[in-house]
């Protein structure tokens, strides 16, 4: 496996008493694309944020190229190079589509992402441009909210439940794209409750379960039982 | 563990203690005209009516999450209502406190209608405009002075008591039956149905309403009642200085800036915190009160300080380092020992 | 001609109401803080004008050039050191903390300046004045208004055409993901308060040119800025000008009925529409 780009080290995430991660250890390496499974409540979404910043970590729990990003803010850690696609979306509704891309390449790192190339990706958007993207329909908004990560031409992207809420048609679109817009180089989590979507498209897979991870295995050969058994915790 | 090893009570041994030191503190107090000077005196007797208006604006800031910054409207109207209703009512001025409470709740009522509809922050400038409305309605009045103001004819202030040392240990007493009065009846309130619902609202306003708890109803309460209470404590202080003019009467530092920082610095949404914060707040004044303004910014510093590092003020820092509640509100879960059990 | 006269007069007083109001708007509409110190930092302004033009001899409009900037860099200090602090879902901090600051202002500006008043001396613009068609119109309140037009004009660009807009109303709408947008709201918050006390700088000198000023005042412009914005209805600035302007009117008319009910009939327009429009004349259309 090459070096991991991102690796957590006995991650533990607390909302005031209740500890929602225990001791979370996983590794994505550099180029690959990880799935992320768990039902419900399994503490996915924690695990999100603890990475990108926005829960306060303990020190040396989060290393990206190596380096602690553990007691980084969110911004900081999004000016390494690190995007999230948030869970439902999230896009600014005081702000048109053009204007939530734009947000995006607030970090201003280099690369090949910028407007012209998210409009190609995505040539309704370029229509749409000028709406506010409260107005657009739910794949168009999960558009936007791809498009809006990868502006800030990340090494790491973080996709939280993108297929939540959408039609079954938008979903199979989207994860027929997801591969080409991950590209070269650049290295993916793909946090998911359809396990059969988030494996089809990652290399490797972990599960959680009540906030510890109860399976990890490459995603083309772990059993369907093994994965129920660590779904649910039914022995 | 075993569910029988636990006891809910409500009372504690240092509620207890509290209140027979409560008591004892009370018998010293009323007595307090036969062994204190005059000065004393007046001191104490302010020291009570700021612990009452202290109380009051903690009931509404710290439980029912109304924070005014415009309480110097009842005080002012409270003290005017005094003046008028003595001057040209020709009642007794006992009459004319009680009467002023009543038109208090009665004008607050349109009051409250009028600025419940802004939310948070802008409620509290709200009611700074209300207090300003009063305040230029009264300077507009000349049979009360104008913007001048006017004083108590002596006739009235004879009507009270005929000996000067008589009046004061009176008006000594009024303040203190105000200050028990308000701390009793707050306490009272925050263990009724309605206070629990109150203390429901403060903590979770969304799952208060789901429920059945009218959060406006038990709101407009809470603020006539206060209204009421610092109309009466109003009058009260107007009938100790004897004198009134729309500047002093509506003043928001001294009705309304000071009794924010005895409350936030006692400890806000505590009924322990505002007796506190009162005996700090004239600490300080009386060693401090030669430095002026120097003064008030130290008070502004310390507020503020207290406000971001101790947001539960002084006496959330007593409780949390010993687990004591002088005035039992909540129930609390004890734990007893197995060889205690019978 | 009188009625008329105090109407314009009183639509110009309204765009000094409107200088008073923006900051505030601002401030609201970015952090959705209310400051009570608003008021005293209006005046403590006006008193930084007295300062510069005491000391340099200076027009008082030119030391705009210099209190500005530094009313700027007193509000990016002022929130990244304290008002950053207070921000949360609990109203109580931000309110009291201002409260506090309101009155530490107010007797920091007693012990520095006294309690006498004072007023910017701008030489024959204080008495200058166009005649338009019967009436006299001052040429400083005519100022006034153009200034107050061009502030909201240029703070409605800011806020719609540039980045730094484009930021305030990223963190506005949800400041978790504004931060992982790469946006720190601290810093925005800093520059949001820098742009709002800019604002205020410029308030606060035409305040000083227009009437004599002591520490004691800033409540009294907090709650004539806070009418504004709640007549115009929250979150429109155009609405807060025209907040302003009817403002100005119920006091200017209020004067002509009786001098003594100048300020009672302003008070009393604004519990008028709050009683019948409790959401502003103006509100901003969500969506």
């Amino acid at each position: 496996m090459p070096d991991p780009i991102l690796q957590t080290r006995g991650l533990d995430a607390h909302y005031g008493d209740f500890q929602a991660l225990y001791g979370v250890d996983i590794e994505v390496g550099e180029g690959e694309v990880l799935a992320i499974i768990g039902a419900n409540g399994a503490g996915k979404t924690t695990l999100m944020r603890s990475i990108t910043g926005l829960l306060r970590n303990g020190p040396g729990q989060v290393a990206y190229h190596g380096q602690d990003i553990s007691r980084l803010r969110a911004d900081e850690v999004a000016a390494r190079g690190l995007a999230m696609v948030p869970e439902g979306r999230q896009l600014f509704p005081s702000l048109s589509v053009r204007e939530n891309l734009m947000i995006g390449a607030q970090v201003a790192r280099s690369g090949p992402w910028d407007l012209a190339a998210v409009y190609k990706l995505f040539p309704i958007l370029e229509e749409r441009k000028d709406q506010a993207s409260t107005s657009l329909s739910g794949g168009q908004q999960q558009m936007v909210a791809i498009g809006r990560a990868l502006m800030a031409n990340p090494d790491l992207i973080l996709f939280d439940e993108i297929s939540l809420g959408l039609a079954p048609i938008i979903i199979k679109d989207i994860y027929t794209a997801l591969p080409g817009i991950i590209g070269e180089g650049m290295s993916a989590i793909i946090v998911e409750q359809d396990i059969t979507k988030a494996l089809s498209v990652s290399r490797r897979v972990y599960c959680l379960q009540e906030g510890r991870i109860s399976l990890e295995g490459m995603s083309a050969s772990v059993s369907r039982e093994d994965i129920s058994r660590a779904y649910f915790g039914i022995e | 563990m075993n569910l029988q090893d636990y006891t809910v009570s409500r009372s504690s041994r240092a509620a207890h203690i509290a209140a027979v030191l409560a008591a004892l503190t009370l018998i010293v107090l009323v007595t307090a005209p036969w062994w204190a000077g005059r000065a004393d005196m007046r001191l104490m007797g302010e020291l009570f009516l700021y612990l009452s208006l202290a109380t009051l604006w903690n009931l509404m800031a710290g439980y029912a999450g109304l924070v005014s910054v415009g309480q110097q409207a009842y005080v002012g109207f409270g003290g005017y209502m005094l003046f008028a209703l003595t001057m040209f009512g020709g009642l007794h001025p006992l009459v004319a406190i009680v009467l002023a409470g009543v038109l208090g709740a009665l004008i607050s009522v349109p009051v409250a209608v009028l600025i419940f509809r802004l939310r948070g922050a802008y409620f509290a400038i709200g009611t700074w405009v209300i207090a300003e409305v009063f305040r230029l309605s009264f300077a507009q009045v000349s049979a009360l002075g104008g913007g001048s103001g006017s004083s108590l004819p002596v006739a009235i202030v004879r009507s009270l008591a005929s000996g000067r040392a008589m009046r004061e240990a009176l008006s000594y007493w009024l303040a203190l039956g105000a200050a028990v009065l308000v701390v009793t009846a707050v306490y009272l309130f925050l263990r009724s149905r309605q206070g629990l619902a109150l203390t429901a609202i403060r903590d979770n306003e969304l799952a208060a309403g789901s429920l059945g708890i009218d959060i406006w109803r038990t709101k407009f309460i809470v603020y006539v009642v206060t209204s009421a209470f610092t109309a009466m404590i109003g009058a009260l202080i107007f009938l100790q200085k004897l004198r009134i003019s729309p500047d002093a009467a509506f003043s928001v530092n001294d009705w309304t800036a000071f009794v924010i920082f005895i409350v936030v610095i006692g400890g806000i949404g505590t009924i322990e915190g505002p007796i506190i914060g009162t005996l700090v707040f004239f600490a300080l004044r009386e060693t401090l009160a030669d430095l002026g303004t120097t003064y008030l910014i130290v008070l502004g510093v310390v507020a503020i300080v207290v406000m971001l590092r101790a947001p539960k003020g002084i006496w959330g820092l007593i409780r949390s380092r010993y687990d004591l509640q002088l005035f039992p509100l909540g129930y609390r879960v004890q734990h007893r020992p197995h060889s205690k059990e019978p | 001609m009188d009625w008329v006269n105090a109407i314009v007069q009183g639509t110009l007083l309204g765009g000094l109401y409107a200088l008073f109001a923006a900051g505030l708007s601002l401030i609201f509409g970015v952090m959705r803080l209310v400051n009570i110190a608003h008021g005293d930092l209006i005046v403590l302004a006006a008193y930084l004008g007295l300062t510069v033009t005491t000391a340099t001899g200076m027009h008082p409009l030119a030391a705009l050039m210099i209190v500005v900037p530094v009313m700027a860099l007193i509000g990016y200090a002022l929130q990244r050191g304290l008002l950053n602090q207070t921000l949360g879902d609990d109203i109580l901090p931000p309110l009291l903390v201002t409260f506090g600051l309101s009155v530490i202002l107010q007797n920091a500006l007693l012990e520095v300046y006294t309690a006498d008043p004072q007023k910017l001396d701008a030489g024959t613009l204080e008495t200058a004045g166009v005649s338009f068609g019967g009436l006299t119109l001052g040429v400083l309140p005519l100022m006034t208004f153009a200034v107050a037009i061009a502030v909201i004009w240029g703070l409605q660009w800011t806020f719609y055409h540039t980045a730094l807009g484009r930021a305030f109303r990223a963190v506005s709408d949800n400041q978790d993901i504004a931060q992982l947008m790469g946006l720190n709201r601290r810093h925005i918050f800093g520059l949001a308060m820098a742009l709002a006390l800019g604002v205020t700088a410029i308030a606060g000198i035409l305040l000083g040119i227009r009437t004599s000023f002591d520490p004691s005042i800033g409540g009294g412009r907090l709650i004539f800025g806070f009418e504004a914005v709640i007549i115009g209805g929250l979150g429109n600035l155009w609405g807060t000008l025209a907040g302003g302007v009817i403002l100005g009117i119920a006091q200017t008319v209020g004067a002509k009925i009786d001098p003594g009910w100048q300020l009672l009939a302003g008070h009393l327009a604004f519990l008028i529409i709050l009683a019948i429009r409790p959401n502003g004349l103006f509100p901003r259309v969500s969506g």
